[in-house]
């Protein structure tokens, strides 16, 4: 260590003001970027679409004639199927990602625990292309043959034939649905995990020591604590959901048709856009662009709603994990 | 000697309850409870087994020396040629995506950690960062092909733009992955450095980031992962017609591991859903790969929880 000068201390000192100011405002625009990259979507996107958008009007999301040859986008099919594919997704994986996240925070610890979190991180890590291409060449032949079965059996129900009516296909709204809920367990049972992790250890042991079995005291004690965190996560599910692509693109049927049918096929905003923006020109073009603001929309929407909701329950989980 | 009792286990009150007087109607509500929690991990266990299993033993079969360093062949119909353009591919889009995204993110991360606390211009980035995770992966891949590839700046497909469509997936990953990490680094350390008299920059360059250093690889990598799987992004930005390997960022079409799955999947060709599924295993086993990394440098340097 050597002493410095009073001299050279201030000189240095006003090198480290300057360096300081300028490293916080570097950092500073690094996070304003977010806010950047949001705005600039928003604007550019919408900009492009504005051809198609000013030609269509509001009939852009009311209609459902979707013919590009005759100047006609319409895309509320697409919009249906995004919806109804999720919803599907929705489902399937709330259940088994609230079990998942129920085992991992009830049942089991140490090293369980661990290799619970392994096979989810494992489940998130398999490309969405991967999934798309197993589904549509592996899963989706055996599916129809299930699935029109159940046409056979279930659909010809009255009020149920409207559902899961035939003729049943292999990709259609509902193998588009099972393979989003597959990709959609991970970010689900992460976060209600999380929101799981927010009741206190002592409230639960205070339920079982009233008497409580297990079931007993995660319905007084945990669920009345963890709904708005599960809505939260719920929610999340559902925003991945509706912005999958190229899964929902080669199992979904590309099929553009409104239906109640589950196991017809049908297209959903994200596909029409992997299938088509490469070969649109023009107005064509603009639509699909316009497709994209519509589904920025809704996504940005749902995930805002999303952690508005989750953000009021994360302080108390972030004391859980402090503590 | 004396010898002590084995220490018993601490008892799981939600099991001895079972061992008492319990109605059955609670016994069975409490059994079906248990059932759809471990039924839940095995149901979800069934996909990863099935699909990890198909494409290990459809790409053991397919990938080979060749198979990994021949060019992609231009008629797709018949066996032969292999991935090493998409494999390039995929290392130098994803490469580049970090190399943008990675910085940048820990920047912000840090003005969130240790500038902005907060107050609510940081709340707001925090918020939108959450958000943008949820930015849907084609519309990142559209908005650069609007402003970048043709409309905008009118550059072309190249690599670098695909690059540009990854780094906006990864941005708000690392940042709050990053920002996460940071906040677990306890305060004694920036106030010994503050004590010694170090500014705060100095303090984050010499003392936050390297105690954080683990955690922020780790979140990173994740990010990289997913980065590197993705297949909306690219379809219009690095145009994918790209047979050879092309090293060029800037000028020049390039392909991937994923557009390659996406484009032969499409075909009706044995041969080119073979080169699919090869070029799947070859992609998993990169994103696997990236996991792993980052699941063993986050255990190595992990920051006691505090």
């Amino acid at each position: 260590m050597t002493a410095t000068s009073p001299a050279s201390d201030t000189r240095r000192k006003a090198g480290d003001v300057w360096r300081d100011r300028s490293f916080r405002a570097v950092a500073l625009v690094a996070g304003l970027l977010v806010l950047a990259i949001l705005g600039l979507i928003a604007y550019a996107t919408t900009a492009q679409a504005w051809p198609a958008f000013r030609q269509t009007g509001f009939s852009f999301i009311t209609s459902d004639k979707w013919i590009p040859s005759q100047n006609k986008f319409g895309a509320l099919a697409f919009i249906y199927g995004t919806v109804v594919s999720s919803v599907i997704a929705l489902v399937f994986a709330v259940p088994l990602s609230l079990g998942m996240a129920l085992f991992m925070t009830e049942l089991v610890s140490g090293r369980v625990r661990r290799w619970v979190t392994y096979i989810v991180d494992l489940l998130a890590a398999i490309p969405s292309v991967v999934y798309g291409y197993w589904a549509l060449t592996v899963f989706a032949p055996p599916a129809q043959r299930f699935y029109k079965h159940i046409a056979d059996t279930i659909g010809t129900l009255p009020g149920l034939s409207h559902i899961f009516g035939g003729p049943a296909n292999g990709t259609s709204f509902m193998t588009a649905g099972l393979i989003l809920a597959v990709m959609i367990i991970p970010i689900v049972t992460a976060l209600s995990r999380e929101a799981l992790a927010t009741v206190a250890q002592d409230d639960k042991n205070a339920a079982l020591a009233m008497g409580a079995t297990r079931w007993e005291m995660l319905r007084a004690t945990v669920f009345p604590r963890v709904r708005t965190g599960l809505v939260g996560a719920v929610m999340l599910g559902l925003g991945r959901a509706l912005g999958e692509t190229i899964a929902v693109a080669l199992t979904i049927g590309a099929n553009h048709q409104i239906t109640s049918k589950v196991f017809q096929p049908g297209d959903s905003m994200a596909a029409v856009i992997a299938h088509e923006f490469g070969e649109a020109t023009g107005v064509h073009r603009s639509a699909l662009i316009g497709l994209g603001v519509v589904l920025f929309a809704l996504t940005i929407a749902i995930n805002m709603l999303a952690r508005f909701v989750t953000n009021r329950t994360a302080g108390a989980y972030k004391a859980v994990v402090r503590a | 000697m004396t010898t002590t009792a084995p220490p018993e286990a601490p008892r799981d009150p939600g099991e001895w309850i079972l061992e008492r007087a319990v109605s059955p109607r609670r016994r069975v509500a409490d059994g079906f409870a248990r059932a759809w929690m471990i039924g839940s991990v095995l149901v979800a266990l069934l996909p990863l087994g099935f699909i990890a299993g198909y494409v290990i033993y459809k790409g053991i079969k397919v990938v080979d020396w060749a198979f990994l360093t021949k060019d992609i062949p231009i008629v797709t119909q018949f066996p032969g040629g292999g991935m090493w353009p998409a494999i390039v591919g995929t290392l130098l889009i994803t490469g580049i995506a970090s190399m943008i995204a990675i910085p940048l993110g820990v920047l912000a991360a840090v003005y969130l950690n240790e500038y902005g606390g907060q107050q609510p211009l940081a709340r707001v980035i925090r918020f939108m960062s959450d958000v943008m995770t949820g930015v849907p992966s084609i519309v990142m891949g559209l908005f650069v092909a609007t402003v970048w590839v043709s409309s905008g700046l009118h550059l072309g497909y190249s690599s670098f733009a695909g690059s540009l469509a990854l780094a906006g997936l990864m941005l708000p990953i690392v940042i709050r992955s990053s920002e996460d990490i940071l906040r677990l680094v306890p305060d004694d350390l920036r106030q010994a450095s503050d004590a010694l008299g170090a500014r705060r920059s100095r303090t984050v360059v010499r003392v936050v980031l390297p105690a954080a250093l683990g955690g922020i690889v780790s979140g990173a990598m994740l990010a990289v992962a997913r980065a590197a799987g993705e297949t909306a992004p690219l379809l219009f930005t690095i145009g994918g017609a790209s047979r050879a390997v092309n090293l060029h960022p800037f000028h020049g079409e390039n392909t991937a591991l994923p557009v390659q799955i996406w484009d032969n999947a499409q075909t009706p060709f044995p041969a080119a859903h073979d080169r699919a599924w090869g070029a799947a295993f070859t992609l998993i086993v990169i994103v696997f790969l990236a996991t792993v990394i980052a699941r063993v440098v986050s255990s190595r340097f992990a920051l006691a929880r505090h």
